[in-house]
Formats: structure tokens, C-alpha cells, sequence
């Protein structure tokens, strides 16, 4: 079966998730980036790629920083954005995600970006479009449930790939609410794929997927242990508003043993660099000296997150 | 048939002698990737003045996105000097329908407001679809519609070839 996401030539068409995605499309999606980066530096922050071309953000769950960093990267682009607030729109009116979908394709849709409570939503649209013969129509997923965020991973590849330059020998390993966070599976997908030898997860049981280890992670509950001579710390949002039931004592006490603060970073490499997908908790899962120290890369993965998006529009918007 | 294809290190020699005395003191020498960045890197030392030296990629600007698509590893265009009122030099290997030079010309125009843009070109090989015609050129030829001429370099050394397009 080919994978959804490519279509008969190998090109990207959808970005659904970074599972089972090729390694040599991945690098070729880094790749694009890099000269999306310095469009950020130019006077004139704009290319015609996408001139003319309707990509339409379709936020059914909230967002601010992936939504605006989206729409950046579109308008960057040429392309012109539509953002729809569905929550305020026809769904809450009874619709179907469908019929919402074809009603958005009669006003001439050439990209969505799709995010979801659902996990699934948007290989849902990829395979309706699919069906319908619309295979001019393309993907985006920003997000779906707790299956995967790719353009989150991308970027956090690509901020990898900046400051370390090859995956071959690091040890990455990421911190908290592994449970709850797409970000972390697609961020697991990547670096297996590119061949990172050492992904660690750090958490306690209760906020770690069951047979996560399937995965090709290391999974330790003891931090200090975890984080010993790694190159990569990747810190996670508690996802509070998603935990139904008793999964932690309290804030603080998940801050006392899975906080990042300086004293425990000293057990990384001297080297390290410490990232976060935002938003983030301080107090809860990483400390302010931590968060505003020269280690964070923090912001800059914010900046690389627009090229990674043009990149991947472009790619997508152009697939033959 | 075989198309009898000029020497490149002569061409580029010929190309130079043109520029000579012709061109801006200090005019800006702007190659467009991959070709023309090789050729703006050798000008400087075979054309008297004071010249500096950029890159170009186009792959943002050209017209033909929507149907060949975006190459990946595209590279970064770089002009280390202030566009605004400088005099450039576009440089390029070949010039066929003149869409690379057109595309070279509005992505500049991103970066500033140049006084003026002249064209230097290795070959030029006619069948031009715009209004684009070269300032300085090294060798004209004629070559059959279907071919493309590709310009090549090992170690340092320039090379023309012949390629089925």
C-alpha cells in the first residue's frame, strides 16, 4: 500500500504524520527550510510561490502560536489565509466535518491546515479528498489528538539540526506528560528515522504510554538519571485540561521531580541545548533561570517553525 | 549530429574582455545559482575594479513553480552589499528564454532598489520568450530546441556540455 501522504511519483502531497515517512523526504523537507530562514532576515519577508493559491486554517481546537505561525508562513508565501473559527461557525450548527470540508472546497481550497481533538481527522479529509478526485487539494495536519503534530517534530528536528549539526551521535531525550503529547511522538518518529542512536522519555508511569519502549525509546523514571550526558533536552507542557482522573499529586510535586532547573541540567552535557514546544509552564516543568538561560533554544525554534511551514506548503502546493 | 560546443575557460576569457573597461568600478557581481555562482566568483579576478559578489537563487521567483515544482536543498541567496543605488552585474551561464534573468530581476527588487542591472552571460543560445537581452556575452550559439546546455565544474575547471532536456 503507498503511503497516503506521497503521491504516485514520491512527492509529498499531505503532511499527516512523521511515522513511516521516508528519511530521505524528511531531509529533503529540512533541506527546503534553510532558505525559508533567511526570507525571516530580508527587508521583504515575501516570496510568490504560493501566489494566488487559498489555504484555509482550520483550528477545531485552540491554538495561537501554531495558528499565527501558519498563517505567517502562508502569507510569507503569497498565498491568501482564511483562519475560520469553527467553533463559533457551522459545526456547532450540526454540520459534519465533511460537509464542512466540501462546502470549503466549492470556494476553491488549495490548502488545509487542519488541527483536531480527534486523532485521525486529517488523514480523514486527506482520504475524502482522495476519493472525491481532488488531488489537487492538500493536507496540513497542525495537530490531531494525541497521534501526532509533524510540522512540531519538523521544526524540532530542524532546531536539532542547527545547533548539532547530525544525528549519528546524540542522546535526545524528552521530559514530562509523554502520555498526552503529539509533539513527542512525532519528535520519536523523526529522530529514529534519521537515525538518532539514543531517545530517552523521562516521566513518571502514570504520564507514559503503555509499550512506549516499542517506539525505540529508553524510558526512565528517574530524571537525573535520564538526563546524564545528553545533548538534547526536550521539555513537555503538562497537558492539565487533557487529564481526566488522578494522574499526579500536584503541580509542584511533578515539578519537583520532572521541573528542568539548572541543577539538574548540569547533568547533561556541558553543551546541551534545552527546547520546548510552548506554551510553557514555568514552575511546572521548567525553571525561569532554565527557560531564559543561554541553553534555551526556545525562541529560535519558534523562527524556525515558519520556514519549516513554508517549506512544507511549498512542497506539498507543488507536488507532481 | 553533434553540436560542436565552445571551450568554457576560453568563453569565460572572452566574456571578461568584453566586461574590461565597459563595466562600473564598482559594479556588483551577482551569480545565479549554480552556473552563474561559479562564473561571479572568477570575474573579480579577470575584470580590473572594486567588485563584490553575490548569490542568487531564483527557485522562489521563477514562473514555472506551479508545473517543475520546488527542488529541494535550494540555496540561500546572499548579497553582501547594499542594494539600494548599486550598480549590479546579473551573471549566468547560459540565457535561453530569459525566465531565470526575469525572475533574478524581481527578486532583487525584494532586496532594494539597484541604479542599474546589466547581464552577463557565458553563452547565449537564443530563443528568448521575454524582452531580455544580455549586456556582456561570452559566445553565441545555436542548438536544437530539445537540448540544454549544462555548464559544469571540476576542480575549478569550467565545462560545457550537451544534455538531452
Amino acid at each position: 500500500m503507498r503511503n497516503p501522504q506521497l503521491n504516485a511519483n514520491g512527492a509529498l502531497t499531505h503532511l499527516l504524520t512523521l511515522e513511516g515517512l521516508p528519511a530521505d523526504v524528511i531531509r529533503n523537507i529540512l533541506d527546503t527550510a534553510d532558505p525559508f530562514v533567511s526570507i525571516g532576515e530580508r527587508e521583504v519577508k515575501k516570496v510568490p510561490l504560493l501566489r494566488g493559491k487559498a489555504v484555509f486554517n482550520l483550528f477545531f481546537e485552540n491554538s495561537t502560536r501554531t495558528r499565527t505561525t501558519f498563517e505567517i508562513a502562508a502569507k510569507r508565501l503569497s498565498a491568501d489565509v482564511i483562519n475560520l473559527n469553527i467553533g463559533a461557525s457551522s459545526t456547532s450548527k450540526g454540520e459534519t466535518l465533511l460537509d464542512t470540508i466540501d462546502n470549503l472546497v466549492a470556494m476553491d481550497a488549495d490548502i488545509f491546515v487542519v488541527r483536531h481533538s480527534q486523532s485521525g481527522a486529517p488523514h480523514l479529509i486527506a482520504q475524502h479528498l482522495c476519493g472525491q478526485g481532488r488531488s489537487h487539494v492538500h493536507v496540513v495536519n497542525a495537530g490531531d489528538g494525541r497521534h501526532a503534530h509533524p510540522t512540531q517534530g519538523l521544526l524540532d528536528l530542524y532546531t536539532i539540526r542547527h545547533y548539532k549539526k547530525d544525528f549519528h551521535n546524540l542522546t535526545v531525550a524528552i521530559v514530562g506528560d509523554v502520555l498526552h503529547s503529539r509533539v513527542a511522538r512525532s519528535l520519536i518518529h523523526g529522530l529514529t528515522t534519521l537515525g538518532t542512536p539514543e531517545v530517552r522519555v523521562i516521566g513518571t508511569r502514570t504520564l507514559m504510554p503503555s509499550h512506549v519502549e516499542a517506539m525505540g525509546v529508553r524510558v526512565f523514571t528517574d530524571m537525573r538519571e535520564g538526563l546524564r550526558g545528553c545533548d538534547v533536552v526536550v521539555m513537555l507542557r503538562l497537558q492539565s485540561e487533557r487529564m481526566k482522573g488522578a494522574l499526579l499529586p500536584s503541580a509542584g510535586e511533578f515539578f519537583k521531580n520532572y521541573g528542568l532547573t539548572q541543577d539538574k541540567l548540569a547533568l547533561a552535557k556541558p553543551d546541551a541545548i534545552v527546547m520546548h514546544p510552548g506554551p510553557m509552564n514555568r514552575g511546572v516543568e521548567i525553571d525561569s533561570p532554565v527557560a531564559d538561560g543561554e541553553r534555551a533554544v526556545i525562541l529560535p525554534q519558534v523562527t524556525f517553525g515558519i520556514a519549516v511551514r513554508m517549506a512544507v506548503m511549498s512542497m506539498i502546493a507543488s507536488a507532481a | 549530429m553533434t553540436t560542436q560546443l565552445p571551450d568554457a575557460e576560453a568563453t569565460l576569457v572572452a566574456l571578461a574582455e568584453r566586461m574590461r573597461g565597459a563595466v562600473a568600478y564598482e559594479a556588483a557581481f551577482v551569480g545565479i545559482y549554480s552556473g552563474g555562482a561559479w562564473l561571479a566568483e572568477r570575474l573579480p579576478a579577470l575584470v580590473p575594479g572594486d567588485h563584490p559578489v553575490g548569490f542568487i537563487d531564483v527557485s522562489f521567483y521563477r514562473d514555472d513553480y506551479a508545473t517543475a515544482g520546488l527542488k529541494g536543498g535550494s540555496r540561500r541567496t546572499s548579497l553582501p552589499f547594499n542594494v539600494d543605488g548599486a550598480t549590479i552585474v546579473l551573471v549566468d551561464d547560459v540565457l535561453f528564454t530569459g525566465r531565470s534573468v526575469r525572475a533574478a530581476i524581481n527578486e532583487l527588487f525584494d532586496f532594494g532598489r539597484p541604479a542599474r542591472i546589466e547581464l552577463a552571460v557565458l553563452i547565449d543560445r537564443g530563443g528568448r520568450e521575454l524582452p531580455i537581452e544580455p549586456t556582456y556575452c561570452g559566445a553565441r550559439l545555436t542548438v536544437a530546441q530539445d537540448l540544454s546546455i549544462v555548464l559544469s565544474r571540476d576542480d575549478d575547471r569550467l565545462k560545457l556540455d550537451v544534455q538531452k532536456a
